[in-house]
């Protein structure tokens, strides 16, 4: 295990947005975070990156004090995509990419430009950007921008790589690209925590599931041993039917009108 | 995915382009140099620029002697080249705020003048130079600005999260108020031509500037606009926003205090020796970001020097198209920048 997080609390005014968070990650596995809206997900990868002075945790990777180290060396070992971050100005993609080398370089950062224009050359190679290394940032597309922004996480160089929803408002195929990415980056052994409301994607893609609810973690395992009908009922509050996909033995669920909250069957 | 060729690809255009930034650099500071010279000669009495050389080398004892007249010598000493120096600080002083702000609040149409910081300067200088203390007028100044930023910023907040148009309307508020005290003072205490000395205090002028004043727009430039300068790779990580920035190991609210005071300081400076000048802050940092694009390291200097140039010829039209009368240079400034202002108001649509 190389991420470990213990207890994390968060109360706001009184409301407990996280209440005794606590779960370890393995290294090379996709890890999906799930649970409805207001779950507590985005604030939990702002509270294991430290971003939540109120928040009471502790979180540990690779048996570091993780919230004790200086707060660029951070940078160094965590990166962060967020959901759509986006910019009016007309920055180039290399550029953006570049931006992922802040916390390596002193204050000049004269000294390390070439090894910087490799490291952001091989980030933009690994999500296959580089063709767009010269366009501006708020000319592409949605999927583009999150690929760029992937990039720019992976010019920090990082050891834990989370991300918070990066699929969201991206058609079919920028969803797959960012998966397959995604499944890439966790082969080469890094340490992968990701935010996901797509729950079809989640079951086909992930390794391991850890489902939210009220600032609780109320299931942890496999797709298929968390991802169940009774748990759509009892989390999201959603009937729906649950089938296997024969090919990959992961769960399928089906929301729409005639489900009810039972495991399908599929005639093959 | 063949790495090693295509990586090479994304290298060239940063070479590339670093090689356009120096040359544009280059361009711009020679392009400095001939305009103070210029500007010098040109006014009433009819000077040439070597006779402009030939005193700045006499007088930096360069040359022992100067066969130009005491009289002449006097105009470009005295009176023209302190006035275009004190103007190209005031121009470049303003760029670099207008640059920090839109940066820092992700707000491309952030200006001291738009966020009423400028106002509230002014407010800041008149009343120590109603209270006698002429040499506090920058610290006036100063604190008058930096109240000016904090009530935007909160009357922005207080609307909700602060988006570029709400900042504009608080800043709008507070720039109304902020003149309106400052015609107050001014009208209240002033026996005179108060109409005058109001309008240059609202609308900027450079008119009477000695060297003390381009002394101090310099060395606020130095001691203030210098730190700014070099922070581009930090304004940078602020371009996808605060949770972005702080996962690139940026101390955030520590950075944009730090930063925005550093904008107030130089601004205060800049209005106690110039008035509330407009847009010089806006338009120029976008000026240089169309064709330098969007990386705070490249526009930042760029928009220095370009703010200076801009400002010696915008206060040049203002003392010499009426001559013998002086327009505040405010008015120059704001007939090109008003509608360069509405350009970026279209450009941005989505963002405000």
């Amino acid at each position: 295990m190389s991420l470990v997080v213990s207890h994390a609390n968060l109360s706001i005014e009184g409301r407990a947005i996280l209440d005794d968070v606590s779960f370890a990650l393995a290294p090379g596995r996709l890890n999906a975070l799930i649970g409805p809206n207001g779950a507590g997900k985005s604030t939990l990868l702002r509270v294991i990156l430290g971003f939540e002075p109120a928040a009471r945790a502790r979180i540990e990777f690779e048996g570091q004090d993780f919230l004790a180290l200086p707060r660029r060396t951070r940078a160094r070992i965590a990166a962060l995509v967020e959901q759509s971050a986006t910019t009016d100005q007309p920055l180039a993609v290399h550029d953006a990419v570049m931006l992922g080398r802040l916390p390596h370089q002193d204050g000049w950062g004269a000294a390390h430009d070439n090894d910087d224009e490799r490291i952001v050359a091989d980030a933009l190679s690994r999500v296959g950007m580089e063709p767009f290394a010269t366009r501006r940032f708020p000319t592409l597309s949605g999927g583009e921008q999150q690929r760029v922004h992937i990039a720019r996480a992976l010019a920090q160089q990082p050891r834990l790589l989370l991300l918070d929803e990066p699929t969201n408002h991206l058609d079919l195929s920028a969803q797959i690209a960012v998966m397959e990415i995604l499944r890439a980056l966790a082969d080469t052994g890094m340490t992968i925590l990701v935010t996901m409301h797509d729950l079809n994607l989640t079951a086909a893609w992930f390794d391991t599931v850890i489902a939210l609810d009220r600032g609780r973690v109320v299931a942890e395992g496999a797709p298929k041993a968390v991802i169940d009908a009774g748990f759509l009922a009892r989390v999201y509050g959603v009937p729906a039917t649950i089938f296997t996909n024969p090919a990959s033995g992961r769960p399928m669920i089906s929301y729409g009108p005639g489900t009810n909250s039972v495991a399908g069957q599929i005639e093959i | 995915m063949v790495a090693a060729p295509l990586g090479l690809s994304a290298l060239a255009p940063a070479a590339l382009r670093r090689m356009r930034g120096r040359a544009a650099l280059a361009g711009l500071s020679a392009l400095l140099v001939v305009s103070i010279v210029v500007a010098v000669t040109i006014g009433p009495a009819q000077i040439s620029a070597g006779e402009v050389w030939t005193v700045i080398a006499h007088k930096l004892g360069l040359v022992a002697d100067s066969p130009v007249s005491r009289l002449r010598e006097g105009i470009v000493w005295e009176l023209r080249l302190p006035r275009v120096l004190a103007a190209a600080a005031v121009g470049a002083g303003l760029a670099i705020c207008g640059a920090v702000m839109q940066a820092l609040t992700r707000n491309p149409l952030a200006d001291p003048y738009l966020l009423g910081v400028s106002s509230g300067a002014a407010v800041g200088a008149v009343s120590m130079l109603l209270l006698g203390a002429t040499l506090l007028l920058p610290v006036g100044a100063f604190l008058g600005a930096l109240a000016a930023m904090a009530l935007t910023l909160g009357l922005a907040r207080a609307m909700g999260a602060i988006t570029a148009s709400r900042a504009i309307l608080a800043g709008l508020a507070v720039s109304a108020l902020a003149s309106a005290l400052t015609s107050l003072l001014i009208f209240w205490t002033a026996t005179g031509d108060s109409y005058r000395e109001i309008l240059s205090w609202l609308m900027g002028s450079l008119a009477g500037t000695r060297w003390t004043d381009a002394a101090l727009g310099w060395a606020a430039l130095a001691l203030i606009g210098g730190p700014l300068l070099t922070s581009g790779r930090v304004l940078d990580g602020f371009v996808f926003g605060d949770t972005a920035a702080r996962a690139l190991g940026i101390a955030v609210d520590r950075t944009r205090w730090l930063m925005l005071g550093g904008t107030a300081l130089l601004t205060g400076v800049l209005v106690a020796i110039s008035g509330a000048i407009g847009f010089v802050g806006l338009i120029l940092p976008h000026a240089v970001r169309l064709v330098c694009g969007g990386r705070n390291r490249d526009v930042l200097p760029l928009a220095a020097l370009a703010g200076a140039v801009f400002m010696i010829w915008a206060d040049t039209a203002a003392r010499t198209l009426f001559d013998p009368r002086e327009l505040p240079v405010g008015i120059v400034t704001a007939m090109l920048g008003a509608p360069a202002f509405f350009w970026v108001l279209m450009r941005n649509r989505r963002a405000t």
